[in-house]
């Protein structure tokens, strides 16, 4: 039986269906992410495995025990709040120790691992800082040191990373990442952001309007999605209609091809560059066909693309 | 230069209306007054003299202090955890609520004070009456012209100040900083006592103050439920005023009053700002 298990796990609020029946298995030390648009009850979820929610129906079971009997003060989670929720009247030493004092840890073996977990994040510096004299990263990796000090069953990220800059957005993507590759620590991430989803999890579960429409690898997600929805929430998509039937195919995926070429059958278009945008690493074109206009993307090579105006072959 | 010059007509009307009648009465205090001559224009320190040296005057002072210490008290007791709860109401329980509270600010503080005189004012108090007929007591319950009663009234008229801080307080609240103490394995009574209560010490702390001032201060509440039987430092200047004619004495009471509150205040606001420095910013 796997680490984690939510079966059939539901959340009604009224009349509305918040999460419908989500099951999901996780194993131990494995890092999944639950991706969605805002209201898709990813958070709900999250909620509901921390005790924030009560589950309308459905189980979640953790190492065969039944989770949601237990109070969410003694289900010894450890959660990173999407605003960070830090103690701003304790200094960053004191927020990570409050979960060990709250298991009454004796003094000399919370310092220690207070000073370990505070390494771990790269804060020794700012141990004795209060939050609001912190950026907002360093008040992120207090927050993770403070989740990760209890050596909790299953930790839970609540868009961590929203509210940081996109730069630093990417350099806490990876850190977060090596951090839980260190620790081995089963995590689950709510996310919106698909390439934030991508980068981290091992699997995401990509949910919409309260269900789970696809778990899977993120780049089996990507390359098979299993629904339009699935489609078009990781990354672009062109959606064509070809001879009658329905084409779905990424801008990354379509090249241009001499005009030259007999353009037939159902993965070949021709038509005309309507606009070109230069993104720095790659073109993005627009492409006017008989099928629709056609997103493509095509890396920048060093080569000169077609231009706007030009008639063009798509193949895929 | 320009833009200091264009507070001129506030600072004129500030001046007009509050420094100059401010001067005027301190210059008062030390003016002389016999019943038979009048007010003195001299200078003595005999008012100043007999204020810090008369028993009766000490007692008058004790009592405003005894008395806004206790509303202050009682109104942080009622008034902080009103403003909890109210802060954990849905949003539409939570607007009807504060105006629950908030309504009697817009009812006169004189109309609130004959409320309490009604229902305990002596033998013919509703409440009195009722308990008594009940025989649940045999005579009237002491309220009016009791410090009990005074402190009792001034503690329902001010306790909205104090919801009010402690509200704003409360606000400014992560509000998943509770959720966050509870998964690091905190009970109930350790998330208030070691995260809530921290955080909103401040709008407790500048509540009493403006509470305290308040109660310090309060004229109408002492005059209907203390009466001249039971004077504070507020009603003693204005009888000092308006019955003895003694506007000399009644001029160094105020004075004394205004410096006292006046210092106070701007000690305990300067501990407050101090203390909660690093966290609050």
């Amino acid at each position: 039986m796997s680490f984690l298990v939510l079966d059939k796990l539901t959340k009604r609020f009224g009349e509305h269906l918040a999460v419908d029946a989500l099951s999901l298995s996780v194993e131990k030390g494995e890092f999944v992410a639950l991706l969605g648009p805002s209201g898709c009850g990813k958070t709900t979820t999250l909620q509901m495995i921390a005790g924030f929610v009560e589950a309308t129906s459905g189980a979640v079971t953790l190492e065969g025990r039944d989770l949601l009997a237990v109070g969410p003060a003694q289900r010894g989670l450890g959660i990173v709040f999407q605003s960070y929720a830090l103690f701003p009247h304790l200094t960053a030493r004191e927020n990570v120790a409050f979960g060990l004092e709250m298991q009454r840890v004796a003094r000399s073996e919370r310092e220690k691992r207070v000073a370990e977990a505070l390494a771990l994040v790269g804060l020794e510096k700012f141990a004795d800082r209060h939050p609001r004299r912190m950026s907002g990263g360093q008040q992120q990796r207090v927050a993770l040191a403070r989740a990760l000090v209890i050596k909790p069953r299953i930790l839970l990220l609540d868009e961590p990373l929203s509210n940081l800059d996109a730069k630093l957005r990417e350099e806490m993507q990876i850190e977060l990442r090596q951090i839980q590759r260190t620790v081995g620590t089963t995590t689950i991430l709510v996310t919106h952001d698909q390439a934030e989803a991508m980068a981290l999890a091992d699997r995401v579960v990509v949910m919409n309007a309260g269900r789970a429409e696809q778990i899977a690898r993120p780049h089996e997600a990507y390359e098979n999605p299993a629904s339009p929805f699935v489609a078009s929430f990781l990354g672009k998509t062109n959606t064509m209609q070809v001879d009658g039937k329905t084409v779905t195919v990424r801008p990354e995926k379509v090249r241009f091809v001499g005009l030259g070429l007999r353009l037939r059958g159902d993965d070949a278009l021709s038509g005309k560059v309507v606009s070109r945008i230069f993104q720095g690493n790659h073109w993005l074109y627009r492409v006017e066909t008989p099928a629709g206009v056609v997103t493509v993307i095509r890396q920048n090579d060093g080569q000169p693309g077609p231009e706007e105006g030009d008639e063009v072959g798509l193949a895929w | 230069m320009r833009p200091y010059l264009l507070t001129a007509p506030a600072l004129a009307l500030f001046a007009a209306i509050v420094l100059i009648p401010l001067g005027m009465t301190f210059v008062l205090s030390f003016n002389d007054f016999s019943t038979v001559k009048g007010i003195q224009p001299v200078f003595i320190l005999k008012n100043w003299h007999e204020l810090f040296t008369d028993e009766y005057f000490r007692e008058m002072f004790g009592r405003t202090l005894r008395i806004s210490v206790l509303v202050t008290i009682i109104c942080a007791a009622i008034g902080a955890p009103e403003a909890y709860i109210l802060n954990r109401m849905s949003p539409r329980w939570r607007g009807i609520f504060l105006f629950v509270i908030l309504g009697p600010l817009l009812i006169s503080v004189v109309a609130r004070t004959l409320g309490w005189a009604l229902l305990f004012g002596g033998e013919t108090g509703v409440v009195n009456k009722a308990l008594m007929k009940l025989g649940v007591i045999d005579s009237a319950l002491p309220f009016m012209f009791t410090e009990t009663g005074v402190v009792v009234a001034l503690a329902h008229v001010l306790v909205p100040f104090m919801v009010l801080s402690v509200w704003a307080a409360l606000q400014r609240l992560d509000p998943q900083i509770e959720n966050a103490a509870t998964s690091l394995g905190a009970s109930h009574l350790t998330v208030l006592t070691r995260v809530v209560m921290p955080q909103v010490m401040p709008g407790i702390l500048s509540g009493a103050i403006v509470v305290f001032a308040l109660a310090a201060s309060a004229f109408a509440t002492p005059a209907i439920i203390g009466g001249r039987r039971l004077k504070v430092a507020a009603t003693l200047a204005y009888d000092e005023f308006l019955n003895t004619l003694n506007w000399p004495l009644g001029a160094a009471v105020a004075v004394l009053l205004l410096v006292a509150l006046g210092t106070i205040i701007l000690v305990s606001n300067r501990l407050v700002e101090r203390k909660y420095a690093a966290v609050f910013e």
